[in-house]
């Protein structure tokens, strides 16, 4: 079966909720959401029936689109995500109708819920569009698809003001960005005469073509992909955005999103980062490098004084992509890929720390994401005041978020650490001491401010009016208990991940 | 059977989160464990001389590359710290107090699994026979040490402690960390076992005597700041003062020997030109341990902080015993984390005691007499101050004493070279008994001695019940046992520490 069959799958699945929704009368719309999530369990599956083929293998339709086990790791990401958003949304309900209800007399009670179940789908069409794309024109278009959708999720709670000024921020900062892409994505294909992207490091590496366009284009690129990630400076828009939108897709935001954008990020990178000859090379590590340094001491020490916990997630989101950079910006100077021939297929290379350090980071962060829609529900609260005393009045919820802080904190034995002990690898092995000790700052300060969440949560007595007991529904529960198991298990053994990438 | 002890207490732990009644269950677990630690020291053959644990060695593998592998083997070594694991993690749980004393929904379960939590992470760390899970056991304590000093801490400053000991410790794992990941790359980074580590520094070590240098000194930063090595120590005392007494009892007393390990293991034999260059640095600083923080010991006026200070000091010999570089000094070593480790945790456990008593530890509140009210506990404290001091019979006194020869051995076998760094650290270091029979026989006389004062004369202050006196009493008979037969330990040592390439001779 061939891998682009999955995407018409999830797109199918998309309009079929869409008419349902317009053409069925529900009396709970979460059945929109079941639907939805069966679906994409189904496609889930599917995905392991798929039979990858080289990286760089051509043969599937035509150069566009490629189907490795790194394309399908990064859909199964997408996959997996938009079904735990979904899960999400379900308990999430109240707070969005109570921010999108029709006013008028004889409106569904539920009007507007069908299509936020339905728009993460077509994201997810997108995203795994994006895991495949080796091509200008494929990248510049899935990413669009996301972008597009996303620019509804962000500010669909319409009648909140930080739902619309997130959204209004997202709007503009994501249109200047596919400016920067398609801007550097023409100079690109004006300096080497390819949109392919294997041609387009072959070119590179002859010397034939314009140092300057070329790196004038990286910059470019580098720009609008930086946004994508929230890698310093792009990051603006991040912590706005995530406070700002509703709780499911900010962890959407946050997990799939930035995801697909570390996908194309390695790809671009290991395009220019290809031929050791020549100033690119050069240049754009330096680059990746400094960026990535910024990164993490920007996000990391701004993540400390927060007060909110959303925005303290989007603060740590621009700390983890800041290791994430640290990866790319230690990748050897040569290719680097999983699948190529030429490199031990088994080492570590830098594409399976960042796919190993996302799987590891969608757990973690959906499981924070939960406990933390779920309080909103409960408490109508994101101040981490509201998490006060949580271990008494809730324990599994609090115990649950202990283990996802734990993980991003990157205490050993955790899905998180392993994450990050790679990156360390790759940049110890690099020689990048400097990059090493910054990591290490970034590392230490993580330990503060998750923990605080840990502290609030354990240390204190609940208030009179905060923490209620949070009740989880069955599937809830089972998911929770799910992800935490995950996190430990992959951090006795992170071959369960790294596995799927062969 | 190694794995089933690493893993009997994490079990255990969730069975207690899962709703089985905590301290039974904790209790059980504990004596399970002790017991099949006592089986695996009956069975550890003697006669086999390898650097690394090779008996019991199971492995199941985690990574394909970087290879990585859930080991674990046991030898001499690791086997004396992991007996002194189990007593300990048994007596910590005989100590915690009574379910009823502990307020608050759900925090009886946190007291056990913590104290559960900790053990796993230290047995999993001494049994390792791979870089990786060895520093990452290790780790398994920091969130329940960070939760149980904030929570059920001592004293208003609980919070603030707990931020630091967690940070501070997390920076000097990550120190650590940063300098086994560089040993680790230095080695060819293809394994991360200690056995092909070992097998690679035996024939012709592969690293540059610079670069071996610059590891040992990331790797003795790194593991310091875990033992409390001066001048990086200012995190223990007020933490154990803080604690709740299991955790002080297996923090200081089995957490912290963590690094003291890591450097006999790994250190010494994998970077003795790093070890060699660094003797005379590492003499200066212990001489910081054993002498300043020795008479600040002296200085304090609450018993908590004594007792936390005292075990900073006590690291001096061990680092002593380290730094002498030769077989007898190491068995001393290894010896005194032993019996450090059984004697600071009966103080600890004696402190909790008066403390859940008088409600305070200030020496002010503890203004003598007591010994009239509490008999019992007098007694035994007055004999754990003994042991502490370095009495003869007790095992601290074969240990430093083993110590103190180690020292000398190399002036013994070539006495014309006259007294060197490493004697004369030795001859001041033997200042510190004098500093620790000073600050611990006047905590006894100003606790236990003297006439009651009145207002003490009318309050209930009870002896230690039957049940209290258990978890004092077995950790006083193991450190008489081993104090008059310390061979039945050391006999486990000679073949491990025979093996080792050291840079002492």
């Amino acid at each position: 079966m061939p891998a682009y069959s999955l995407e018409i799958i999830v797109f199918a699945l998309g309009l079929a909720m869409l008419m349902v929704e317009a053409f069925v009368k529900l009396e709970d719309k979460r059945s929109l959401a079941w639907m939805g999530i069966l679906g994409l369990v189904v496609v889930f599956g599917l995905l392991f029936k798929v039979e990858p083929h080289a990286e760089d293998d051509t043969r599937a339709i035509w150069s566009l689109y490629s189907d490795s086990r790194l394309s399908l790791f990064f859909k199964g990401i997408a996959v997996l995500s938009t079904i735990l958003v979904l899960l999400m949304s379900a308990d999430y309900r109240s707070i969005i109708l109570r921010y999108t209800a029709h006013a008028e007399k004889g409106a569904h009670p539920q009007a507007g819920l069908g299509e936020f179940f339905a728009l993460p789908i077509f994201a997810c069409v997108g995203l795994m569009c994006m895991a495949s794309a080796t091509h200008l024109l494929s990248i510049f278009v899935s990413l669009e698809a996301v972008t597009i959708t996303f620019y509804v999720l962000v500010a669909y709670l319409r009648r909140n003001v930080g739902s619309l000024e997130a959204g209004v921020k997202y709007l503009i900062l994501g249109a200047l960005s596919t400016g920067f892409l398609v801007y550097g994505f023409a100079w690109l294909y004006g300096v080497t005469g390819s949109m392919q992207l294997s041609e387009i490091a072959t070119a590179l590496c002859s010397g034939e073509v314009s140092q300057t366009g070329a790196i004038f284009a990286f910059g470019l690129i580098l720009v609008a992909l930086g946004f994508k990630v929230g890698a310093v400076p792009f990051q603006l828009w991040i912590p706005d955005v995530y406070q700002g939108a509703a709780t499911p897709i900010t962890a959407f935001l946050s997990v799939a999103s930035k995801a697909a954008g570390f996908i194309v990020l390695v790809r671009l990178a290991e395009t220019f980062l290809a031929c050791t000859e020549g100033a690119i090379a050069a240049q754009a590590a330096t680059a990746f490098a400094v960026i990535a340094g910024l990164t993490l001491i920007y996000g990391n020490i701004t993540a400390i004084p927060q007060t909110n916990f959303k925005r303290l997630l989007a603060y740590s989101s621009i700390a983890h992509a800041g290791f994430l950079l640290v990866a790319i910006a230690s990748a050897p100077l040569s290719p680097l890929d999983v699948d190529s021939a030429s490199v031990d297929p088994d080492a570590l290379s830098v594409k399976k720390v960042v796919a190993f350090y996302l799987g590891a980071y969608l757990l973690m962060t959906m499981l924070a994401f939960f406990i933390i829609s779920l309080v909103r529900v409960h408490t109508d609260s994101e101040e981490i005041d509201a998490y006060r005393g949580l271990a008494k009045t809730s324990p599994f919820a609090a115990f649950a978020l202990l283990i996802s802080m734990a993980s991003l904190a990157g205490v050993p034995l955790t899905a998180g650490f392993f994450g990050k002990f790679f990156v360390f690898s790759l940049a110890i092995q690099q020689q990048q001491w400097w990059l090493v000790v910054v990591a290490g700052i970034g590392a230490a300060a993580g330990f503060y401010y998750y923990l605080k969440v840990v502290a609030a949560m354990y240390w204190n007595e609940p208030d009179e009016s905060g923490s209620a007991v949070i009740s989880l529904s069955a599937i809830t529960r089972t998911v929770l208990f799910l992800l935490m198991a995950l996190i430990i298990a992959a951090g006795f053994a992170p071959g369960i991940i790294l596995g799927l990438l062969g | 059977m190694l794995e089933f002890i690493v893993f009997l207490p994490l079990f255990t732990a969730l069975a207690i989160l899962v709703g089985a009644p905590a301290r039974y269950t904790a209790l059980s677990g504990a004596i399970v464990n002790t017991v099949a630690a006592l089986l695996v020291a009956t069975r550890l053959p003697l006669n086999v001389e390898a650097p690394g644990a090779t008996f019991m060695a199971s492995s199941r593998r985690m990574l394909e590359k970087p290879e990585l592998n859930l080991s674990f083997a046991v030898d001499g070594m690791s086997l004396v710290l992991v007996l002194l694991t189990v007593i300990v993690t048994f007596a910590a749980i005989l100590a915690s107090p009574p379910e009823s004393k502990i307020k608050g929904k759900g925090m009886v379960k946190l007291y056990y699994v913590s104290s559960l939590l900790i053990s796993a992470g230290a047995l999993g760390a001494f049994l390792s026979t791979d870089l990786f899970f060895f520093y990452a056991f290790h780790e398994l304590a920091l969130i329940p040490t960070f939760l149980m000093i904030g929570l059920l801490g001592h004293g208003a400053e609980r919070k603030r402690i707990a931020w630091t000991i967690t940070i501070y410790l997390g920076v000097g794992s990550l120190v650590l960390l940063a300098g086994l990941l560089a040993l680790f790359f230095a080695f060819g980074g293809q394994t991360f076992s200690f056995d092909a580590l070992y097998g690679m520094a035996e024939n012709s070590n592969p690293i540059a005597p610079e670069t071996q240098r610059t590891l040992f000194l990331l790797l003795l930063i790194g593991f310091g700041i875990l033992i409390s090595l001066f001048p990086f120590h200012s995190w223990a005392p007020p933490a154990y003062a803080a604690a709740p007494t299991p955790v002080a009892m297996l923090h200081a007393g089995v957490l912290k020997k963590f690094g003291l390990y890591g450097l006999i293991r790994l250190a010494l034999p994998l970077l003795p030109e790093g070890a060699a260059y660094w003797q005379h640095l590492i003499l200066v600083l212990l001489l910081g341990n054993i002498l300043v923080i020795g008479l600040v010991t002296i200085a304090q006026r609450r018993l908590d902080t004594m007792l936390g200070y005292s075990s900073v000091m006590h690291m001096g010999y061990v680092f002593l015993g380290i730094a002498s570089g030769n077989v007898i000094g190491l068995n001393g070593a290894i010896l005194l984390m032993f019996a450090h480790g059984i004697s600071i945790a009966l103080l600890f456990a004696l402190a909790g005691k008066l403390r859940d008593r008088v409600g305070s530890l200030e020496f002010d509140a503890l203004h003598g007499g007591f010994a009239s009210k509490m008999p019992v506990m007098g007694v035994l404290f007055g004999f754990a101050a003994f042991a502490s001091a370095g009495l003869p019979g007790f095992a601290n006194f074969a240990s430093e004493v083993l110590v103190f020869f180690g020292g000398f051995q190399p002036f013994q076998e070539n006495p014309d070279a006259g007294l060197g760094l490493l004697q004369w650290t030795v001859i001041l270091s033997l200042w510190g008994v004098v500093i620790s029979a000073v600050y611990m026989l006047r905590a006894y006389r100003r606790i236990f001695q003297g006439p009651l004062i009145d207002s003490d004369s009318k309050a209930g202050f009870e002896d230690l019940s039957p049940g209290e006196r258990v978890p004092v009493v077995l950790l006083l008979a193991v450190l008489m046992i081993t104090g008059f037969f310390p061979g039945i330990l050391l006999k486990y040592l000679a073949p491990t520490l025979d093996a080792l390439t050291l840079f002492g001779g």
